[in-house]
């Protein structure tokens, strides 16, 4: 029992001790910030950081999300070829199960194709 | 105070007394961070001295900050042309306090072998203030660090306190240096006048 209770006591000192450790500095330079170091913020120092140069425009502007249609089709390829692989490896045992499910897993990746494609999604515009 | 004599008798005895002021220097002059920020051939001495052959990490400087938000020092290492002043001065500006500049090279220093050019500005220190100037075209990886080991000196002797304590513990003091403008033949303006005065010839 005694020894229980001593082992939490142990870890909540830790704690405080890893807190103390954590928080001390930043008090710390605080307070140093506070009596000896003024701020002086203006309005070079407050500006966006850019190699020195002005920043020019807004940095909220629209920009075409056409790519994410690309990498789902990238994705679901790459992924099909995995499947691919040892389908074809182990083609000649494969029971007719096995092959109609494969089959028709490729037909549905098949009409996706077919559905970007229609939309016209493999033009870069 | 305690005074210098006892420090050492102290220091003999292996008791080690030190102030506030001095602890804060030596902290301060030991992680000087420079701007990785090269112009023109003295970079390439500046990034052979920051390499293992000449270690500027002994110095507790080799943290080249590619952000003005976390650099101490900025050494201008090279030809500062017009066009780029203006982004010097304002890179400047954007670091946080205390900040140092180490001119580097003759370029940097007075324009250099360049200093007839139209388009080259004759020194870096008619913008900003400059704490070392190092000779040389380009300066050996050597000369920068004693620039550096001069920079440290200058950061030891620094006080906290009093009238002459530096620029950054002095609230009174502007931390930004006017960004020069592109006229139409030279900058605007040529020189900052509280930086930099021409030189008077006394006959």
């Amino acid at each position: 029992m005694q020894t229980a209770q001593n082992s939490y006591l142990v870890l909540f000192l830790l704690a405080i001790a890893a807190v103390g450790f954590a928080v001390t500095p930043l008090v710390a330079a605080w307070l140093w910030a506070k009596f000896f170091s003024p701020q002086k913020p203006g309005k070079d120092k407050n500006d966006t950081y850019e190699c020195g140069l002005k920043s020019s425009g807004d940095a909220w502007i629209h920009f075409r999300s056409e790519y994410y249609l690309y990498g789902i089709i990238f994705l679901v390829f790459d992924v099909e070829t995995i499947f691919l692989l040892p389908f074809a490896v182990s083609f000649t045992g494969l029971p007719v199960g096995a092959f109609v499910a494969m089959i028709i897993f490729l037909v549905l990746l098949v009409e996706g194709l077919v559905w970007a494609w229609r939309k016209g999604l493999l033009t870069w515009r | 105070m305690i005074d210098e004599g006892l420090k050492s008798e102290l220091r003999k005895q292996g008791v080690y007394v030190t102030s506030l002021q001095e602890l804060y220097n030596w902290g301060r002059a030991n992680s000087v961070w420079p701007l990785t920020f090269g112009l023109a051939c003295c970079a390439i001495e500046m990034m052979a001295a920051s390499m293992s052959r000449f270690d500027l990490a002994r110095f507790g400087a080799e943290v080249f900050r590619p952000s003005p938000r976390q650099a101490d020092l900025m050494i201008v290492a090279g030809t500062v042309t017009k066009k780029m002043a203006p982004l010097v001065v304002r890179l400047y500006n954007q670091m946080p306090e205390p900040k140092y500049v180490i001119a580097m090279g003759a370029c940097a220093i007075s324009g250099g072998p360049f200093k007839q050019g139209y388009n080259v500005l004759k020194g870096i220190d008619r913008y900003l203030p400059v704490d070392v100037a190092i000779p040389g075209c380009p300066p050996r990886p050597e000369a920068l660090i004693h620039a550096i080991m001069t920079l440290q000196e200058k950061i030891r002797n620094q006080d906290l306190t009093g009238p002459n304590r530096p620029r950054h513990l002095n609230a009174d003091v502007e931390g930004e240096y006017p960004v020069p403008a592109y006229g139409k033949t030279d900058l605007e303006p040529p020189k900052n006048p509280a930086v930099w005065q021409p030189p008077t010839l006394k006959r």
